[in-house]
């Protein structure tokens, strides 16, 4: 059994250097000369030769790519010239925001989509389904950010329920209530794809296992329905929508590159951009790094989650 | 034994095996191990086992789906890997196969002309006028209408999928057919037809037949000799009259007297519920032994060979064969595994 | 192909997305022969203009463009741009997955590994790694988008080439002498083809949704180009004094997306099979009744002895209602079974045996099962007529079940102890502690070695044998009066058959339950049963005690059906068979539905329903001529 997690464990470290490699082999595609494109403005001779030096750009591929690593191993993203600061510092402080709103709206996802597709699947060709079918239809077709610009006209401009942008409020605020104000819009504007997609599985998960042998064995059981549904048949169905919680999550990450664009939420996504448009590259590496690690290690903690409700789960 | 058509010497399979990342060795499971039978040519050799037995693996060895771990099998006196490597389709063309599930045997998007028209082409190198004949030939040896040619598999019942899953193995004109559980899924009526068919059709092209099933009496009457097969090996082989009166396996006798004939006497259980052992973890001695009432030390420390008995045909592969003749209705009492 | 455009014009949202999505692309299509004004002229002067000002129905942007004419030609460059990138994925993603899944081993490993490591990321992520390496652009943005999709092509695909690469037919060609790439291509890719085109109509609009994503924040289309994306980026800055400019290209994306996955939505329910079939429905707690007049056929049921029956069966009628198509699965059935009896049901498949078993406590999956008439009076009461409270109390208590495949029939996810002790406290108010107790004494009894550390396991632990024990426990569980056993052996090989038969055997002389028997095999019939009756067609045609009924049928069919069974021991007594095949379920004919295979048919036997008649003291039979003893009949003629 324990064999099992101990397995999963130690596979994550090939998949770590797995993201470090292809990360590298993408910076490696920089047209001309990198510390050039690197430090673009900022390009002193000086700079030029230290960053030519850190990236080891007189050596083989693989040996760039050993130094590189092992500068990363050690902490050592590289520095931010633009915002003159290392690269790590400025990604920890950011990420910090980021998961805030991609944790609350993943949790919202969850739950939402959940319950909605059970409602639906029990409830299958009755009114209740077809709305949630309908909402779920127009949930995973509106694009995230146009979908958050008008809930900031309707919420925000119109009804003032929810401050315009922001994390904080720039005056007085900084506490825990402020923080929620601020954070309903852009988590709920970010969960709506992710809900919609997990409703529409939880959905077709529950009715692929409603039909199955065992639940006609619950019923024969004479188990009352709200038994054979939570109890039987949505255990099931659990197991299968984690792995899909795990990929949903990786899309509520992606999005929030959108949501905190448009509700100016000072997460690691706007951060992201701004270096793309200033051609910050080391820190668009730092941050891609740093989210795709933390995104790997959380599909590993849904594996262990099925894991453990699945004994057919074998080591 | 000059006329045997298939000759098979210690064959093994071992499925999985090898070592794992961390360098342990995993155990692999010995599907068939040390198999020896030979088939004759013009005879249908039975091979009946339950699940697990290992009867279908060998029969995929046979037509070359599968490669044997260790050991040998002659075809017609030639190395049967040797003939795979040299010419893919030398092999099919000798030596052909019927699958269980019929309609899971027939693309279900490819029509039936196309399914039987592979093998000509392929193998035979038919084309235009001549494969259309043939293919027309074949469906009337299989006793179907020629219109079925434009149709597609799910418009067939379950007979039907077989006889054309049977004349797509025809059509490569083996000297031999590997026929796996071909009746199984069958209902009883459907199953009577098909044997029928298989009968005539040996008859007719000189055929040989391995004639795979779980089903005593459905190998009893179409069989020549039997050879009897538990967790991966050849327990007891003999021609079918001897096989039925005088087994000689404590395992042949107990499957004799579990099948349940209509009107017939009640069947023998185990009172115990006796299992096969464990693939990853088998026992040394004779596999059977657990669930053996003659077991004794003996049986459990190394895996009995495979021995005359009587006569020459008839081998068991125990060391305390039963002797004298079986009836079912006279071993009612005798219940064995007891504790 | 017909089949399928018809299929989805019936869906009515689908084809709204249909004609939705057929009009953008039409737009976009003409858009360079349409009167519009130049995309790309700037107008300082006329910046702003709300929509439906004089000469730019849809407004201005901050330089004074038309938002209308920018809007239709950002419609092309976002059309073209996901259709582009969808395809490329599509191609890639698909490659990849018929080759990992066709070749399997280390090719497969290799390639999935890699794909895995894409899945590493989170999504857009890698996209906005790409496009900042190579640099902002349209072009970029589309590579971006499609490799990042690759994944979800070839996993989808993977998964499809491995279910069907492990099919027999694949083997078959393999000996038919094709090689590898000719199955790929012509036995593998037809099958796998629906899936590819499913996963491409249901990502064609994310993609779409990705790419104007990427220009929305800048990444992509860069001016003064524009497609719906960059637009709606520009218009960002003014969204609260100018709405209109973001907006419209906002609801613009909206529409099209919607449209390409309400027609993706159809696309996939038109070729997945399953729904066609009403399979993806769920399953009522209980089958629908709806029961109405049937011809009335005056079956003679006198049951030997005088006991009053514990399960008196009338007239059951079971139809699957399936589009237009009424399957009559069970089609008047009538038996009686008294306590402590065993009666076998036997037939061939499609027979109606394991409906009828079903029906009795309402457990026919619904839709599209339908019970139409009839009733089952258990202990004097009429099941049918039962709410589903009420028939709870019945189901798993006093009549319980025994299924045909312990695998599929345990919950795989609950210890077999746990479920045993849920199926005890259902009907009795015992303790966790004295229930957990009671199910470690059922599974002793039947005969489970170690029951306590049986109990502790998960059904895919335990062997076959075990698992169909641990079934019988369960249903033993509340001293049911009567056990429906449902084929409990046939998934069972031949020795722990015997074993099973033996326990169920002891069981009843113990316990003195009464059981219905579902079989398709006579050698267990007459290991286990007091009487037998034989169905065919829906309909018992013949019944009677077992050695008796065996010994001399009446019935032509059952005469027949018997002489098809290879015996034991009998190795000269060559099998015959039955030529033809029973009647489809939805077009019975009338009278007698063995007629047309039948050697001893007469023009009376297509006359009309034919009864179940007395043929001997205890025994019945649904023909007009039954068989004398001893008659031979068939044989010959085959």
């Amino acid at each position: 059994m324990h064999l099992y997690v101990l397995r999963r464990l130690l596979m994550t470290v090939p998949v770590l250097l797995g993201l470090t490699v292809i990360v590298f082999l993408i910076m490696s595609l920089i047209p001309g000369d990198p510390a050039l494109a690197i430090l673009g403005s900022y390009a002193t001779p000086e700079n030029l030769a230290r960053l030519r030096a850190d990236l080891g750009l007189d050596l083989s591929l693989p040996q760039q790519y050993w130094v590189w690593l092992t500068n990363i191993l050690q902490g050592d993203f590289g520095r931010s010239y633009h915002l003159n600061r290392p690269v790590l510092d400025e990604v920890l402080e950011r990420f910090g925001a980021t998961l805030i709103l991609a944790g609350t709206s993943l949790v919202l996802c969850v739950v939402i989509g959940v319950a909605a597709g059970i409602v639906s699947a029990v409830r299958q060709y009755g009114w209740a389904d077809r709305i949630i079918t309908l909402l779920v239809l127009v949930g995973i077709s509106v694009p995230a950010f146009w979908l958050g610009m008008l809930m900031i006209l309707l919420f925000s401009v119109e009804l003032r329920w929810f401050p315009v942008s922001g994390m904080y409020s720039i005056y007085g605020g900084g506490d825990l209530p402020d923080l929620l104000r601020h954070l309903v819009l852009p988590a709920v504007a970010l969960a709506v794809v992710a809900a919609g997609v997990i409703a529409r599985l939880t959905r077709s998960n529950m009715l692929e296992v409603l039909r199955q042998d065992y639940i006609r064995t619950a019923r024969a059981k004479g188990l009352d329905e709200n038994r054979v549904i939570l109890g039987h048949a949505f255990k099931v169905a659990l197991v299968n929508l984690i792995p899909v919680i795990g990929v949903q999550a990786g899309f509520v990450i992606g999005g929030a590159v959108y949501i905190e664009t448009v509700f100016q939420w000072p997460g690691i996504g706007r951060m992201l951009v701004n270096a793309i448009s200033t051609r910050d590259l080391l820190l668009v590496q730092g941050g891609v790094l740093v989210v795709a690690a933390s995104y790997v290690l959380f599909n590993l903690c849904a594996d262990l989650l099925q894991y453990w409700l699945d004994p057919r789960i074998k080591a | 034994m000059s006329d045997a058509l298939l000759e098979i010497t210690d064959l093994t399979r071992t499925f999985g095996g090898g070592r794992s990342l961390l360098g342990a060795a995993r155990p692999g499971v010995q599907a068939v191990q040390g198999v020896n039978l030979q088939v004759l040519r013009g005879e249908t050799l039975g091979i009946v086992g339950e699940s697990g037995c290992g009867k279908s693996t060998l029969a995929r060895m046979l037509v070359g789906l599968d490669t044997p771990s260790s050991g040998l099998i002659r075809f017609g006196g030639e190395d049967l890997q040797a003939m795979r490597r040299l010419d893919r389709h030398a092999l099919s063309r000798r030596i052909q196969y019927v699958f269980q599930d019929p309609l899971s045997s027939l693309n279900p998007r490819m029509r039936i002309r196309d399914i039987l028209a592979a093998p000509l082409k392929h193998l035979r190198g038919l084309s235009g006028r001549a494969l259309d004949t043939r293919i027309a030939e074949l469906l009337e040896v299989v006793n179907l209408r020629p219109e079925f040619v434009t149709r597609y598999p799910h418009e067939f019942s379950g007979g039907q999928a077989q006889r054309i899953g049977i004349a797509r193995a025809l059509a490569a004109e083996p000297e031999v057919l590997v026929l796996d559980e071909p009746v199984s899924a069958l209902d009883v009526s459907v199953q009577a037809q098909v044997l029928k068919l298989l009968r005539r059709l040996k008859a007719e092209f000189d055929l040989t037949y391995l004639f795979i099933s779980h089903d005593l009496s459905v190998v009893e009457t179409i069989s020549q000799r039997i050879a009897v097969m538990y967790f991966g090996r050849v327990v007891e082989e003999a021609p079918t009259r001897q096989l039925f009166s005088e087994p000689a396996h404590p395992y042949t006798r107990l499957l004799l007297g579990s099948a349940p004939v209509p009107g017939g006497p009640p069947i023998i259980a185990e009172s115990t519920a006796a299992e096969l052992p464990d693939p990853l973890d088998p026992p040394p001695g004779c596999a059977f032994a657990p669930r053996c009432h003659k077991a004794r030390e003996a049986c459990r420390e190394a895996p009995p060979v495979l021995e005359s008995l009587s006569t020459h045909a008839h081998r068991a592969a125990c060391l305390y064969p039963e002797r004298g003749p079986w009836q079912a209705s006279a071993s009612t009492t005798a219940t064995p595994g007891a504790p | 192909m017909m089949a399928f455009v018809t299929l989805l014009a019936r869906n009515r949202l689908a084809a709204f997305g249909g004609i939705l999505l057929l009009t953008l692309v039409l737009l976009a299509l003409v858009t360079p022969l349409l009167p519009l004004l130049e995309p790309n002229a700037t107008n300082p002067a006329n910046r702003l203009q709300p929509p439906l000002s004089e000469g730019h129905w849809l407004g201005t942007d901050q330089l004074g463009r038309d938002i209308l004419s920018r809007l239709l030609w950002g419609l092309r460059v976002s059309l073209a741009v996901g259709i582009a990138a969808s395809l490329v994925a599509a191609f890639v993603g698909s490659l990849i997955g018929l080759v990992a899944g066709y070749f399997g081993g280390r090719t497969d490993n290799t390639l999935m590994r890699g794909i895995d490591m894409l899945m590493a990321f989170p999504y857009i992520l890698l996209a906005l790694a790409i496009v900042a390496v190579l640099g902002p652009g349209l072009l970029n943005a589309l590579y971006a988008i499609a490799i990042v999709n690759i994944p979800f092509f070839a996993r989808n695909i993977r998964g499809a080439t491995v279910s069907i690469a492990h099919r027999e037919f694949v083997d078959a060609a393999r000996l038919s002498g094709k090689g590898d790439l000719r199955i790929l291509v012509t036995e593998i890719l037809p099958n796998v083809l629906p899936v590819i085109v499913i996963t491409l109509s249901t990502t064609v609009g994310w993609m779409i949704l990705e790419t104007a994503g990427l220009s929305f924040l800048g990444l992509g289309a860069q001016p003064p180009q524009a497609d719906l994306g960059s637009m709606l980026g520009e218009g960002r800055r003014m969204i609260i004094n100018a709405p209109h400019v973001a907006t419209l290209p906002g609801l613009a994306i909206f529409l099209l997306v919607m449209s390409i996955n309400l027609l993706g939505d159809g696309v996939r329910d038109a070729l997945d099979p399953r729904l066609k079939s009403g399979a993806l429905s769920r399953p009522a707690p209980m089958t629908r009744i709806r029961r109405r007049r049937h011809t009335a056929v005056d079956d003679d049921l006198n049951a030997p002895g005088q006991d009053p029956a514990l399960l008196e069966v009338d007239d059951l009628h079971t139809d699957f209602e399936v589009g237009r198509d009424t399957y009559r699965a069970v089609n008047g059935v009538s038996f009686t079974l008294k306590p402590n009896e065993c009666l076998g049901l036997v037939g061939e498949s499609g027979s109606g045996k394991s409906v009828t078993a079903l029906s009795l406590l309402g457990l026919v999956a619904s839709p599209p099962g339908l019970i139409s008439g009839g009733q089952v009076h258990f202990q004097g009461r009429d099941l049918l007529d039962m709410g589903i409270r009420e028939l709870r109390k019945v189901r798993g208590n006093r009549v319980a079940y025994v299924f045909q495949d312990p695998l599929s029939t345990l919950h795989p996810l609950i210890r077999v102890g746990d479920q045993l002790v849920e199926a005890l406290r259902t009907h009795q108010p015992l303790s966790r502690q004295a229930a957990h107790q009671r199910a470690v004494e059922l599974l002793g009894q039947v005969r489970i070695p170690n029951p306590t550390r049986r109990a502790a396991q998960y059904p895919h632990e335990l062997s076959g044998g075990m698992r169909q024990r641990v079934g019988i426990a369960m249903a033993l569980a509340n001293d049911p009066q009567l056990i429906i056993a449902d084929e409990p052996t046939t998934a069972l090989d031949v020795t722990v058959q015997a074993q099973i038969l033996d326990l169920l055997k002891r069981l009843r002389e113990e316990q003195g339950t009464a059981v219905l028997f579902i079989t398709h095999d006579f050698g267990v019939v007459s290991q286990i049963c007091d009487r037998v009756a034989v169905m065919y067609a829906g309909r018992i045609v013949e019944m009677g005690p077992t050695q008796d009924l065996l010994a001399n049928p009446r019935h032509p069919y059952t005469r027949r059906l018997i002489d098809c069974v290879p015996r034991l021991g009998e190795p000269d007594n060559e099998p015959a068979a039955i030529p033809g095949l029973p009647p489809a379920a939805n077009a019975l004919p009338p009278g007698c539905a063995f007629a047309d295979r039948c050697d001893l048919v007469e023009p009376r036997c297509r006359e009309g329903d034919i009864a179940l008649i007395a043929s001997d003291a205890n025994r019945q039979v649904r023909c007009i001529k039954p068989l004398a003893d001893h008659t031979v009949i068939g044989a010959a003629h085959v």
